[in-house]
């Protein structure tokens, strides 16, 4: 069933009622999520886009079953969301908002320690794309039909080069199983690990692209766990080879600040770690296509 | 976002951080007149510059009387500093910070971060003090002290006191020290800091704990709820490209190469600067155009690109989920039609609404060389570029 996201999923929308979350909610239920209602505080018992508004996460878990929800609620008051959807019982936390403070992310990640693992929320974002299962359900701000579905996994920080590896993919007639977007932002929810280990359990999914980036730590934590215990192929590419130390790259998390952030130094931990290096951006397409070439061989 | 040294000894000083008795000046005169409200007999005359290593580049003077006082302020005002940090461009010395000068019997690092792989507010701490962290991590590893501290409660004085014990304090300066970490930690908290060096801290030979300087950073994404802070913003300090950028809600990097990059998403905004670099060419700069970009916006983002005199040519690449292409592809031909394009000009259109992009440019009938794919964009601008170099040259 791929991974995190599939056809029966049920989904709310944190900031339902606004310009954004109105207009994504509307793309998400044309690409065919199970959209089962929104969250606007002061605004529950109204009708939005044929769907019921609560005005807490915990209402519409209990009215509509929800078990995953996407938060497009403004910087300021994101983190509370967020919060908020982990105490009301939801599986899985989509946070597309840009701008939230790093000690307001510290909180939060803090505040989701206090459930049991198996009862733990699991947080994707913020600042991401989303997550999309192409052919079942979108829980983001990506254009669907840039994917084809299929049996390769994509997990990268940045949305639009995302965007770019699924699309040579597709050029080449290579599909995805899921794509997740795990954001730009210096304390995300969901580390690139942390995807790693649901693909590799995934029977749906035969090869893994993962799509870094200069800075922080999560790239090489990656190399060193598939390297002891992936079985499927890992293809990946690091942005940011032009990039200055010291200088933050848009992503606020995108910034060389210690030994081991640079482009070039991950690309040798990757290495290293047995890791398929995709050579330049505009290589997705061809390595992908050759590395599962190789695999079948082998198999 | 960085504030000054004099502005960060402030906020410490309001938290029980000790600093040396000091008044800013903006002129030789006010600064002699400094030195008597001080008092004393030895003073040091600091440019107030966002960047360390100050004291190599000629920006830090030790002073004995008006004179040299005088001389010295006279020397750096209105000059441009430059140090490793601040690159071949330097920054402009506007302001200075008169301080008494301190008898220091020894020097210690202090410094806060944001530790993303435990994703907490880590303390570093060293007996080396005054050289810089990455010389301190390279030569003197084992004087590092590190401790991290739980969002939940915030920092424990137990912390605070091991660093100071750890550090080789002498008894009778563990409280201070104490309430020094405390401090610091306490406004790095309290201001959404993201980082903040007191480097050095030292001991001085009358027995206090002082910090001789202060750098502090900010969280941009706080500045909201921060008005105190965003207040001591000096855009003297920045890139006069990023000011124009950053005002006008681009995220903007200025680089030193001659292809000028407008681009949606950060990621695939590094992606392209790199695949110009593969096909043989600089970047001139990062610059993430964002979701929702609009002609008006489009436009915006060509006068931040053209800003930079050093820019021979320009690459869009636009690959639009939330964007759309033909809104871009309109922002390009009004940027053409009203700021004025006068370099090759190379547009890379993808995803929604790419169809009716490219026919807008097609029929607008203005010299635009278009590309389907990233290694085709980036090839035609450095092929461009190369070509509009060579003319010149030729001219």
């Amino acid at each position: 069933m791929a991974i995190l996201l599939n056809r029966s999923t049920r989904v709310i929308v944190q900031g339902f009622t606004g310009k954004i979350g109105s207009f994504h909610a509307e793309d998400m239920k044309r690409y065919g999520t199970k959209l089962v209602g929104g969250v606007t505080p002061g605004k529950g018992g109204q009708t939005h886009l044929g769907l019921p508004v609560f005005n807490t996460v915990k209402g519409a878990v209990r009215e509509t079953r929800a078990e995953a929800s996407i938060v497009f609620v403004p910087p300021p008051f994101a983190a509370d969301s967020i919060m908020e959807a982990a105490d009301a019982g939801i599986k899985l936390c989509v946070c597309i908002t840009d701008g939230i403070p790093s000690q307001d992310m510290m909180q939060v990640k803090r505040y989701m320690r206090r459930y049991r693992f198996e009862d733990r929320m699991r947080l994707v974002g913020p600042n991401c794309a989303g997550v999309i299962t192409p052919g079942q359900a979108l829980m983001g701000i990506m254009p669907g039909s840039i994917y084809l579905p299929g049996r390769v996994g994509i997990v990268g920080r940045s949305g639009t080069l995302g965007y770019e590896a699924a699309s040579q993919m597709k050029a080449l007639g290579i599909g995805v199983s899921t794509s997740v977007g795990i954001g730009g932002d210096p304390i995300n929810g969901s580390s690139f690990k942390d995807i790693l280990q649901l693909f590799e359990r995934d029977d749906d999914t035969d090869a893994v692209v993962m799509i870094g980036e200069i800075g922080g730590p999560q790239e090489a934590e990656a190399a060193i766990w598939a390297r002891d215990n992936m079985r499927k192929p890992l293809i990946a590419y690091i942005a940011g080879l032009s990039a200055p130390k010291g200088r933050r790259m848009g992503h606020a998390g995108a910034i060389i600040s210690a030994f081991g952030e640079s482009a070039q130094e991950k690309v040798e931990i990757l290495k290293e770690a047995g890791v398929v290096i995709v050579p330049t951006p505009a290589s997705f397409g061809e390595v992908v296509a050759d590395t599962l070439a190789r695999t079948k061989k082998a198999a | 976002m960085d504030i000054h040294e004099y502005q960060a000894k402030e906020l410490l000083a309001r938290h029980g951080v000790h600093v040396p008795r000091g008044g800013l000046a903006y002129s030789p005169e006010q600064a002699t007149y400094r030195a008597r409200e001080i008092g004393g007999s030895k003073w040091v005359l600091k440019a107030q510059v966002h960047s360390g290593a100050r004291g190599k580049a000629g920006g830090i003077k030790l002073c004995s009387n008006d004179e040299e006082i005088s001389n010295a302020a006279e020397a750096m005002l209105g000059r441009k500093l430059v140090t490793h940090q601040t690159g071949p461009r330097g920054k402009l010395i506007s302001r200075l910070y008169l301080e008494e000068a301190v008898d220091i019997a020894q020097e210690l690092y202090l410094g806060f971060v944001l530790d993303r792989k435990e994703e907490r507010v880590m303390i570093v701490a060293s007996a080396a003090g005054g050289m810089e962290i990455e010389d301190i991590s390279e030569k003197k590893p084992d004087s590092i002290i590190r401790a991290t501290v739980d969002p939940g409660v915030g920092m424990q004085g137990f912390q605070a006191r091991e660093i100071a014990f750890g550090l080789g304090l002498e008894s009778n300066l563990i409280g201070k020290a104490t309430e020094t970490i405390l401090g610091c930690y306490q406004v790095f908290r309290d201001y959404d800091a993201s980082m903040l060096e007191i480097n050095p801290l030292v001991v001085t030979r009358d027995g206090s704990l002082v910090a001789l300087d202060a750098k502090m950073s900010f969280d941009e994404n706080a500045l909201f709820r921060r008005p105190e802070i965003s207040e001591l913003r000096d855009k003297s300090q920045e890139d006069p490209r990023e000011t124009f950028a950053s005002d006008r809600g681009l995220s903007y990097v200025g680089l030193d190469g001659n292809i000028g990059c407008i681009i949606n998403g950060a990621g695939l905004a590094m992606a392209t600067m790199d695949m110009i670099k593969i096909a043989g060419g600089e970047p001139a700069n990062f610059l993430d155009i964002g979701g929702g970009a609009s002609p008006e916006r489009v436009a915006k983002s060509f006068r931040a690109v053209l800003g930079d005199k050093n820019v021979e040519t320009i690459l869009v690449n636009i690959f639009a989920g939330i964007n759309r292409c033909d809104w871009v592809a309109e922002g390009v031909i009004k940027a053409i039609r009203e700021v004025g394009v006068d370099v090759p000009l190379v547009v890379r259109l993808s995803g929604t609404k790419v169809e009716e992009g490219r026919k807008i440019l097609a029929d607008s009938g203005e010299a635009v060389i278009v590309a389907d794919t990233l290694a085709e964009a980036a090839e035609k601008a450095v092929a461009a570029w190369r070509e509009a170099t060579k003319n010149k040259k030729a001219a």
